[in-house]
């Protein structure tokens, strides 16, 4: 039986993917307003351009993310056009009900495609320094986790400066708060919705990168990966973009935890519980100011 | 007759309801006009559509030549034409800071962005103390000099305020006026909707009157404010009684 520190560890770098998945679908939310069920095929894409990198042009999966990040954040710009330009415009009921049919649609179709170009066998990127890494009193942590948790910490300082900081950024947190008022200040809201769901694409993708080397890649991935963004954003508070690393981490210690100390089976059932736990007793989410 | 905007026979909707009739009005190049009426008459709904938050039905807004109903809201702010909407509508999360530069986010607007700057911290010097802080952390005046300072910074040609004294106290009601008639002496134009009829009177030129989304009467200011029926129904004048 591993050690609780070592369970800890692990459940804080599952968590970090979990994290930056849900920073993606957080920030289309807050922003364009529409739940985004094809996110986790997102993930899954970013996944496989990275397992093409590796397998066609041999390339290590950390370095592949300068491809991966803007091929799909390409993916999301063309997505924005065809697709979700024409679902942001709506208004009340319409847009939450036509958001998620058309996004589970998109879903599915991409969910399709990829089972067409890539077969639904299962892929996984091997590296050479897959199983070293340092140990630290008996505690592992492997050169491939330490240094997604640390490419996770630095994007969500960068989007945290991009946001607060920039004239761009601003434009997009003045879009979430109020997008008439954004409008009636001068900002084409329709390009700051494009580029915040090509920027939440490219989170995805990141996290589709760590998940060909951390677990496995499929065609079918998707929709977990949906559900455990979604999850996350419950916990993190709907609205708060950032608060999704601290949700993300607290989601991969209580898997990990359960998987350890329950059963394996539990695993899965405990992220739904704390998922139904927040939405009931602070649905505001754990992580919001104010 | 005046001719800079030029608001000609629109009709608006919101959904089935029909909000405006045919409605027409000019606002002359540096003229302050005013419009009044009564709660829901569509006041709003006007000003939303000059500003391109509104699509019309039928009929034309223009300023100058140029085509504004054709045009996206953003685009409508390159052109000058800049709206406080009505309860302020402030960015509550960001600071006072973050507010005005994103005022001054067209590209017109932002060539100036420092320039201008100076000049509404001079109108608002509370502003500058309070660059700093967030927006909705502010009092109910404080917000609505940042509003008016905000559309500023997008260096109007025609300001579109849309009752800007709504619920505040009688000082900052008359800052905020002393505000617009300052900027109108520097060249701004001025179309401004209000409950506060009498103060709007006292500062317009013109004004219109709309009831139930049609225009029912226009004026000088000073005209409407002798006006019997203006007194009666806005001005809260009773007619001398009869013997
Ligand atoms: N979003 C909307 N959806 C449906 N009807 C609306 C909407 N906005 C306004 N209306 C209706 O349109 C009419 C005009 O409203 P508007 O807000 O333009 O009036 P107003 O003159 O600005 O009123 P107030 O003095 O209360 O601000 C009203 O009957 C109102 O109920
Ligand atoms: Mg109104």
């Amino acid at each position: 039986m591993q050690s609780f520190m070592q369970t800890l560890v692990f459940g804080i770098f599952a968590g970090a993917i979990y994290g930056i998945a849900a920073m993606g679908l957080a920030l289309v939310f807050g922003v364009l307003k529409i739940l985004n069920i094809a996110h986790g095929e997102l993930v899954m894409l970013g996944g496989y351009v990275g397992f093409w990198a590796f397998s066609t042009l041999g390339w290590d999966p950390f370095l592949s993310l300068i491809i991966v990040i803007p091929a799909i954040f390409i993916v999301g710009l063309i997505l924005d056009r065809i697709v979700y330009r024409h679902i942001v415009r709506q208004l009340g009921e319409e847009k939450i009900k036509n958001s998620l049919l058309v996004s589970f649609g998109l879903g599915l179709v991409l969910q399709n495609l990829a089972q067409a170009l890539f077969t639904g066998d299962e892929r996984s990127v091997q590296v050479s320094y897959a199983g070293e890494g340092l140990n630290i009193y008996g505690v592992l942590l492997p050169w491939t986790r330490l240094a997604t948790l640390g490419i996770v910490l630095i994007v969500t300082l960068a989007l945290h400066f991009f946001l607060r900081k920039t004239y761009p950024g601003k434009a997009i947190l003045a879009t979430a708060e109020d997008y008439e008022s954004a409008e009636l200040a001068g900002i084409n809201i329709g390009r700051v919705y494009m580029m915040t769901f090509a920027l939440g694409a490219a989170l995805a993708a990141i996290a589709g990168q760590f998940v060909t080397f951390t677990y496995s890649l499929a065609p079918s991935i998707g929709m977990t990966w949906t559900l455990k963004a979604m999850i996350v954003i419950v916990l993190a508070g709907t609205g708060s973009i950032l608060g999704a690393l601290p949700a993300g981490l607290l989601l991969g210690v209580v898997e990990a935890m359960a998987g350890a100390y329950l059963a394996q089976t539990y695993k899965e059932v405990a992220g739904l519980v704390i998922f139904l736990f927040v939405l009931i007793v602070r649905p505001q989410g754990l992580f919001v100011r104010k | 007759m005046p001719d800079f905007l030029n608001v000609d026979a629109i009709n608006v909707a919101h959904g089935d309801i029909q909000a405006l009739w045919d409605v027409s009005l000019e606002v002359g190049q540096g003229e302050i006009v005013a419009l009044i009426g009564p709660n829901g008459a569509g006041k709003t709904t006007l000003m939303r559509a000059i500003a391109g938050l509104h699509p019309l039905k039928s009929g034309t807004v223009l300023l100058r030549d140029k085509a504004l109903h054709a045009l996206p809201a953003h685009r409508i702010v390159e052109q000058g034409v800049i709206m406080v909407p009505e309860g302020r509508r402030l960015f509550g999360g960001l600071t006072v800071m973050d507010n005005l530069e994103l005022g001054a986010y067209s590209k017109r607007a932002r060539e100036v962005r420092a320039n201008t700057l100076e000049l509404v911290f001079e109108l608002f010097p509370l502003l500058a103390e309070r660059r700093t802080q967030r927006a909705n952390t502010m009092s109910g005046g404080q917000q609505q000099m940042l509003a008016v300072g905000r559309a500023l910074m997008g260096v109007p040609k025609l300001l579109m305020l849309d009752e800007p004294s709504l619920g505040l106290g009688p000082l900052v009601v008359e800052n905020i006026f002393e505000t617009v008639r300052q900027m109108n002496q520097q060249g701004v134009t001025i179309f401004l909707v209000e409950q506060n009829a009498r103060q709007a009177l006292e500062l317009a030129h013109r004004a219109y009157i709309l009831e139930q989304g049609r225009i029912v009467g226009t004026g000088l200011g000073d005209e409407l404010l002798r006006d019997d029926r203006v007194q009666q129904a806005y001005l809260g004048i009773c007619p001398a009684p009869e013997e």
